[in-house]
């Protein structure tokens, strides 16, 4: 990355494929506020952000500000730039993501952010509850924003990113990762244990899928584990080996953007995209094949 | 995408006065600033009874929300039916200020009314408070959710239907 705002030095984070793709608390802690560094709180509760933030940071709120209010899909550039330009960010500034559960959000705006190619796009480890955890600063005082002009870039929806005819048609030849939890992968149920029901009229996964929930890339505290134990998970224990292309899928694609991070950035697979229609768009869709139970299931043939 | 604020007013001819007047507040108030009185309902709900804050058991869960919120309704006078007065007591973590702002209004509106009263209250009532473009009509399923609970558990606490 070619930016003027250096690399968090944490050791951890150097044996990771990208490490530069992290910050630490502390490493915030003493940058916040440095020309050049947006810090962005990403949340699924839209009030978290009011009742106290990183002090300069600026909200971005996935479902409001990210979706088209109209069509299932993500601003167009002239809404991000339009969106970006009221938030005072410039296509050249450094990002560091943070939010709540385990910056599950956070990771979904940066995948966000990443179809536009903002270039310098990076997690705080540990997310919110970290930084909260070690009793640091939070305020309820908004910054005051100072408009930029930011360029109006096209999405660039095939790099990253997954749909469901490219889903469906490379099935039993792409590595595919279902990082929702073991009910939902059965098709015991059709959302996250605790969640709201969202509607898919049935429960399984896509057949040949993997099962790797999420939370195995993290630890306790919400930050990621360390880069021998991802490979161990990953690279190993799911068979990615040395694979170039990955597609990962949850629900609506928030949880799977958190795995999405760990094998781009983390553990360097080169081709990993994250299929944010997801189980919403799949278990609802028709003539789709899944498959039910703990086993990856036989893919039908085409 | 900020919202403008709803030319037409929502309805309200069949709510009770104390929630006519939360969500003419939401309608009145500008879009920008609507996040600020949730907000307000999510630090004015009251902590739950120490009778419950001991035993978490009696309060029922409410898994359409985002985060974790439990409820309990109490029913003076339950003999007298759609005339005796409800009581309501949420308990949500302070990370999960969106449920305790809808929490909020529900108890703000609906704490000391007749059982007759909360059964009465339309289904709709999360869509009618201004909120959907700024808060997301996902996370309003979670206000539906508790309203659901309470019409059921007073139904219940007044003989109207039984609890399995």
């Amino acid at each position: 990355m070619s930016t003027t705002i250096p690399a968090d030095p944490t050791p951890k984070f150097a044996d990771y494929a990208d490490g530069s793709r992290l910050a630490s608390t502390e490493w915030v802690a003493e940058h916040a506020g440095q020309p050049g560094l947006v810090i962005v709180e990403s949340d699924e509760d839209v009030l978290l952000y009011e009742t106290g933030h990183i002090p300069g940071a600026v909200k971005v709120d996935w479902h409001t500000e990210l979706n088209d209010p109209v069509t299932r899909d993500y601003l167009d550039g002239e809404g991000f730039a339009k969106l970006l330009s009221a938030k005072g960010i410039s296509r050249e500034d450094t990002i560091v993501f943070y939010g709540d559960k385990s910056n599950w959000w956070a990771a979904y705006a940066l995948w966000v952010f990443s179809l536009f190619g903002h270039e310098d796009v990076r997690l705080m480890d540990g997310g919110r509850a970290k930084w909260q955890e070690e009793g640091r600063e939070l305020t309820t005082e908004k910054p005051t924003l100072e408009p930029s002009e930011y360029p109006v870039i096209d999405r660039d929806d095939s790099r990253i990113r997954a749909f469901l005819p490219e889903v469906r048609d490379t099935l039993g030849d792409l590595p595919l990762i279902d990082v929702r939890s073991p009910e939902e992968y059965s098709g015991e149920r059709t959302h996250m244990p605790a969640y709201p029901e969202e509607g898919a009229l049935r429960g399984g996964h896509i057949p040949g899928a993997q099962s790797v929930p999420w939370a195995k890339a993290a630890n306790e505290d919400g930050t990621f584990r360390t880069a021998d134990e991802l490979r161990e998970i990953y690279t190993d224990q799911a068979g990615l080996g040395t694979s170039d292309e990955v597609i990962a899928y949850c629900r609506i694609g928030e949880r799977s953007s958190h795995t999405w991070f760990v094998l781009q950035h983390l553990l360097g697979y080169d081709n990993v995209r994250n299929y944010d229609g997801s189980w919403t768009e799949w278990g609802n869709a028709v003539r789709v094949p899944i498959a039910t139970g703990s086993e990856a299931g036989e893919v039908p043939g085409r | 995408m900020t919202a403008e604020t709803d030319p037409i007013a929502p309805e309200t001819t069949d709510l009770p006065a104390s929630l006519a007047e939360i969500v003419t507040d939401f309608a009145e108030t500008d879009a920008g600033d609507r996040l600020q009185l949730l907000l307000e309902f999510s630090s004015e709900l009251p902590d739950v009874p120490e009778r419950y804050a001991d035993h978490p058991e009696l309060l029922e869960a409410v898994p359409e929300c985002q985060s974790p919120i439990f409820l309990v309704t109490e029913v003076d006078n339950a003999e007298v039916g759609e005339e005796a007065t409800v009581h309501l007591h949420f308990s949500a973590p302070p990370e999960a200020p969106t449920t305790r702002g809808f929490a909020g209004i529900l108890h703000e509106g609906l704490d000391g009314q007749t059982a007759g009263t909360v059964l009465a209250i339309p289904a709709d009532l999360p869509l009618r408070l201004s909120m959907t473009e700024i808060v997301s009509p996902l996370r309003l399923r979670g206000m539906s959710g508790m309203l659901a609970r309470i019409q059921r558990q007073v139904a219940e606490r007044i003989g109207k239907i039984t609890a399995n």
